[in-house]
């Protein structure tokens, strides 16, 4: 994917060289992978695969799809990323959150479509590692916004403590 | 500076209001130099508290469960002075709303209001908005448990929490702890009652699903006897399951009030239990140590209680036929002897929309407040203001200077105490406008006399159906509605607040504006004509019903039936 801002241990960056192509159709022929495929999709071609076998794609999911369906099969994935259908759906956020903290994933957690310099940091504060910026606009400007505010009142997948806790 | 009696922000309160402001300083230049659309830009501007209204942006202040320092006032009358036409306009909500502002100016004012720890964050956009507490909080002489520190712990709670700013839609949440409802808990998507059990342990009841608007829902309780130290794990578990299974595809429908009405009250306080049983007891859990800390910010002052009947007041009550009216609308009993809290009225007549407050008068309460009580201003969800700690032998005074103001009306709880939303004059939303209206009213029924033998009487008048003025709970709610481009008013008789909340019934068609002073005026006097002793017109109504109501304003009708 192109327009993509990524954190890791070296911290916030633009990633020059993504692997993963995302696939937004629900049929149709492929391009070689490694591919970031619709739920139902990949979960097709995860019924036809070995069950413990390291799946090659990732898979994305959308607000309306049951997070509980992928619960058995978390440990094959190479990657999970959460459609914004727009901006202000927020239901991404919610679904990050119950992925990082109570379904215990720990691999790379991507946030596709409508991702604006203006929520990442809520994203980066609910468990999204990856951000692929919507392409008409620039990843090195949504850069500045993946930071956000130095406080944090409540508590969020990486501070999982409110800041009562810390105060 | 801010009296010891209300919370105290500290270096992380500060950093978080002086960020948000560059933060949006920001955001607004980039919407300037087109780097942001208008789409994009339209949710951060409301969640910074500011609306596109008709003919200028109107920008809504915080006041967080209403309650306000004297210089933190002053700053808003500046504000209004520096900013605006110099008002300014106090809610339903219990915030302050400014009318005629500019989008290059906005990032400034914010700084002021920063500068004396208060925002506009949330005030607006589908999040989690004011919390509101009833206006007495902390001094009434009904009240259980003062519900500040947990208001103030759940607006800090709220504030920014990155998961539940785009939800699908507002979310208003009240906390009151007193005899009397004032907060109006059941119309609110969480209504919190704080009591204390038999072992005299704090507990809470929450309700949810209650809210006005085009779907008017009283509340439903879905869980009783909660220990407070789970309010924001139990609240965290509430909009957890509103976020991901709230509607999204209709903005009518919705608001929580649409999801638990669909799933049942059951059902979702199954979801709720089962999401919370994650979350309980788990870093979420309040100490007592943070409870303790922010209640200590909410110290009584130091009262010098005295006799309530001292001789001095009751013959300045004896003196005076008019300031004994004013005393026994306009006061409130307090939790110490030989105070009050006072109801300063922002409804003189005719002149003036409810709410409104001139600078100068902002500048003359924060004055009293000074020099009569404790440096500290409520709003009331009346749209009046309230000076909480007042000594009765104070009160003449006081009332003398309030009179000279125009704040000195003895009308607080009386028909002319008129809840209006700003209506069709300002906002873009509205069918039909209700200043006009409220105005009509309050000029037809300018007779205090008669207004005093009346009664406890609300009237409640919204512009539209998003219901800023609750016309649904007045006891006479009037709606502007749109009939091919023009203004009428459906009228609503039999609504109340507090904890024997109803929704009001419509009365039949709806009225043309000319007409509702004559309308207003049959409701008033068939209530006269069926009214026994002292009753309240709620009370009459109740027994009574809606059949002799229709039948004296709707005389043709009948006619027409013989």
């Amino acid at each position: 994917m192109k327009n993509l801002l990524k954190l890791d241990e070296n911290g916030a960056h633009l990633a020059s060289q993504d692997h993963w192509t995302l696939i937004r159709e629900h049929d149709g022929e492929l391009p070689p992978g490694p591919l970031i495929l619709p739920f139902k999709r990949w979960l097709e071609r995860q019924c036809v695969e070995p069950p413990h076998r390291m799946s090659l794609h990732g898979v994305w999911l959308g607000p309306d799809d049951e997070l509980e369906d992928l619960a058995s099969r978390l440990y094959v994935l190479p990657l999970i990323a959460l459609d914004f259908p727009s901006f202000r759906d927020g239901r991404a956020y919610s679904q990050a959150y119950l992925l990082r903290t109570r379904m215990g994933w720990e691999g790379e957690l991507r946030a596709i479509g409508d991702v604006l310099r203006d929520q990442l940091s809520h994203m980066r504060q609910c468990g999204f590692t990856s951000f692929a910026i919507r392409e008409d606009k620039s990843a090195e400007d949504a850069l500045k916004g993946l930071s956000g505010m130095s406080v944090l009142y409540g508590r969020s997948v990486i501070e999982p403590r409110p800041l009562f806790r810390r105060r | 500076m801010r009296p010891m009696t209300m919370y105290q922000y500290d270096e992380y309160d500060r950093a978080v209001v002086h960020e948000r402001v560059a933060q949006f300083r920001d955001q607004v230049e980039r919407f300037q130099a087109g780097e942001l659309t208008e789409e994009e830009f339209l949710p951060l501007r409301l969640q910074n508290g500011l609306y596109m209204q008709k003919h200028a942006y109107m920008l809504r202040v915080a006041i967080p469960y209403g309650t306000l320092a004297s210089h933190q006032l002053r700053t808003l009358a500046h504000i209004a002075r520096d900013f605006d036409r110099d008002y300014g306009h106090f809610t339903t909500r219990q915030n302050l709303q400014y009318n005629w502002i500019e989008l290059h100016q906005v990032p400034d004012i914010l700084q002021r209001l920063a500068d004396v720890d208060m925002h506009a964050i949330q005030t607006s956009g589908n999040c989690v908005r004011n919390i509101t507490t009833e206006a007495f909080a902390g001094v009434a002489a009904d009240e259980l448990i003062d519900p500040r520190p947990l208001a103030e712990i759940l607006r800090q709670w709220s504030t920014i929490n990155p998961e539940f700013l785009y939800l699908p839609r507002k979310f208003k949440i009240a906390i009151c702890s007193a005899e009397q409802d004032r907060a109006a808990i059941m119309m609110h998507d969480i209504g919190l009652y704080l009591y204390a059990n038999a072992a005299g342990e704090k507990r809470l009841r929450v309700m949810v699903g209650g809210g006005l608007g085009r779907t008017p829902i009283l509340s439903q309780q879905i869980r009783e006897d909660l220990p407070w130290e789970h309010l924001l794990s139990y609240v965290e578990a509430v909009l957890r399951v509103y976020n991901r299974h709230g509607r999204r595809d209709n903005k009518y429908k919705a608001r929580i009030k649409i999801l638990v009405k669909a799933l049942g009250i059951e059902a979702f306080a199954t979801e709720v239990e089962q999401e919370w049983q994650h979350l309980r007891d788990g870093p979420a859990q309040l100490t007592a140590a943070e409870y303790q800390r922010v209640a200590d910010a909410f110290v009584s002052p130091d009262y010098a209680p005295q006799p309530d009947d001292s001789l001095d007041f009751g013959t300045q009550l004896m003196a005076s036929a008019d300031f004994a009216r004013w005393v026994a609308r306009n006061t409130q009993a307090h939790k110490v002897p030989g105070y009050v809290s006072v109801v300063l009225s922002t409804k003189p007549g005719a002149d003036t929309p409810p709410g409104d407050l001139t600078s100068a008068q902002m500048e003359a309460v924060a004055d009293w407040a000074d020099r009569f009580g404790f440096g500290e201003i409520r709003i009331a969800h009346e749209q009046n203001l309230i000076l909480p700690d007042i000594r009765k032998t104070d009160l003449l005074a006081l009332w003398t200077l309030a009179s000279e103001h125009g704040l000195g009306v003895a009308n607080a709880g009386l028909l002319t105490d008129i809840i209006a939303c700003p209506g069709g004059d300002f906002c873009a939303l509205a069918n039909a406008r209700s200043l006009p209206i409220t105005a009509a009213i309050q000029a037809r029924f300018a007779d205090l006399d008669f207004l005093h033998d009346l009664g406890d009487f609300s009237l409640n008048i919204s512009g539209c159906m998003n219901a800023c003025g609750h016309h649904h709970i007045g006891n006479i709610g009037i709606l502007g509605v749109d009939k091919n481009g023009q203004e009428w008013y459906q009228i609503t008789l039999g609504g109340s607040q507090g904890k024997a909340a109803a929704l009001g019934k419509v009365i039949g068609p709806s009225f043309s504006a000319e007409q509702i002073p004559g309308v207003i005026e049959t409701v008033v006097h068939t209530f006269v004509d069926h009214r026994q002793v002292d009753e309240q017109f709620i009370d009459t109504f109740n027994r009574i019903g809606l059949e002799p109501f229709k039948e004296r304003v709707y005389p043709s009708r009948l006619e027409a039936l013989v």
